[in-house]
């Protein structure tokens, strides 16, 4: 494929490469999703599961939404080093340099007052989804991601972290969820456990605890993936 | 009813494959992140049918609403060509 | 089971998809776009065999597994827009060279 289309490419244009090729390339992922469907249609009838398992075990889990169950119970070390990923993604975006200056106008009044309006209704419905992720639909990552729109929509109109905020308090909050998952897990270790095993009588309480902590830290984390690079700390200069 | 719940799946797969066809081949990267979210939304009501409402509130806050949002923030930013200087001049704080 | 099976065909064909534009376009913000499509595509195929499970609930593991996936696909996002925005600060254009650095 070393044919090149001379004329310079605005970012507007598709840069699309040559028909030949195209062809070639939609021939082979015909075939390579015709061998997936394949694969799909000739599964076993009745399918195998997990779903048996959970529900057998949904009493000792301390929740009794199954899903809840298996992100922060069965397959806590997941969720576990899910949060490390994206922490992981935040450094990624803060070593590539500060947050850019915004230059956006001022908002609006509709987004301004939209934005007074939603965002303590948002922090509320990520209050209420994470308590009712223990017997219902919802949970951490649901409540963390509501939580994260009202961060982005106060970002949208201008507003920044302060300088107070954004130093050693702002870390804290990030780390807050990958911290107290570990620390509990180690605990529980000590304690003559295995890593993440809950006793049941306590399961209910530490899940709540870790998905508040977790619920924090994926709503700030996405609100700074948002903003784009670390911000500054301190007085400047 | 059955029939019609059939022909609901099979029109939201179509739209499905549609959107993404349309999002990814539009020539406009600005209608092509807006009709992704549209694509977000659906995949929501995807999860739904699927009997999967956790996803589902997964989706809308996350695929629609945030994926839409570093999209479209990074498409402002991407916009003026080598015009974004990283060493601007800060202002005061 | 048939609704099940077509939400799996319509994600392989929306990871087929993705994968098509993935190769063919060189803008990366429309690759990135394309690697979201996929995520949705492989997401979609997990959960409707999920669903393939006889009883009123299906597997809640494979949709334990989406909602993580779900997340850890935004986070990805975010830093391949970062990379892509210094791409763009560094050589002038969000693309990527058609021909082999020389």
């Amino acid at each position: 494929m070393k044919k090149k289309s001379n004329k310079p490419k605005s970012i507007t244009e598709n840069g699309e490469r040559e028909a030949p090729f195209r062809l070639l390339l939609a021939v082979l992922l015909s075939a390579l999703a015709a061998g997936l469907g394949y694969a799909v249609l000739s599964l076993p009838s009745p399918p195998p599961g997990l779903s048996s398992h959970v529900a057998a075990n949904l009493e000792t889990s301390g929740v009794s939404n199954p899903v809840t169950a298996v992100l922060l119970n069965f397959r806590g070390y997941d969720t576990l080093l899910e949060l490390g990923v994206l922490l992981l993604a935040l450094l990624g975006v803060w070593s590539l340099g500060v947050a850019p200056e915004h230059h956006e106008p001022p908002p609006g009044p509709v987004l301004d007052m939209l934005t007074r309006l939603l965002a303590p209704l948002l922090i509320l419905v990520a209050g209420y989804l994470l308590w009712v992720g223990a017997h219902a639909p919802g949970g951490a990552f649901q409540a963390g991601s509501v939580l994260a729109a009202a961060g982005v929509l106060l970002l949208l109109t201008g507003w920044r972290p302060g300088a107070g905020f954004s130093g050693l308090p702002l870390r804290i909050t990030l780390a807050a969820g990958l911290g107290v998952f570990v620390v509990v897990g180690v605990v529980l270790m000590l304690l003559g456990g295995r890593l993440l095993e809950y006793p049941p009588s306590f399961a209910g309480a530490l899940i709540l605890l870790i998905e508040a902590a977790a619920t924090l830290s994926i709503g700030t984390t996405l609100a700074a993936l948002f903003l784009g690079g670390r911000p500054e700390a301190g007085p400047r200069r | 009813m059955n029939l019609l719940q059939s022909a609901f799946d099979s029109l939201l797969g179509f739209a499905l494959l549609w959107l993404a066809w349309r999002a990814l081949a539009s020539p406009d990267l600005f209608r092509a992140i807006v009709l992704f979210v549209a694509f977000g939304l659906l995949m929501a009501l995807a999860w739904v049918r699927l009997d999967a409402p956790d996803i589902a509130l997964a989706e809308v806050a996350i695929g629609a609403g945030l994926t839409g949002a570093l999209l479209l923030g990074a498409l402002a930013r991407l916009k003026p060509e080598g015009v974004t200087k990283p060493t601007h001049e800060e202002k005061e704080q | 089971m048939i609704p099940a099976v077509l939400y799996a065909l319509v994600g392989m064909g929306l990871f087929a998809l993705g994968l098509f534009a993935l190769i063919v376009h060189t803008h990366l913000l429309r690759k990135i776009l394309a690697i979201n499509v996929m995520a949705s595509g492989v997401f979609l195929v997990l959960v409707a065999l999920a669903a393939r499970t006889r009883g009123a609930v299906p597997d809640p593991v494979p949709h334990a597994m989406v909602i993580t996936g779900i997340v850890v696909a935004v986070s990805a996002t975010a830093l391949a827009l970062a990379l892509m925005l210094r791409v763009s600060a560094e050589t002038g254009r969000a693309e990527l060279p058609e021909e082999p650095l020389e």
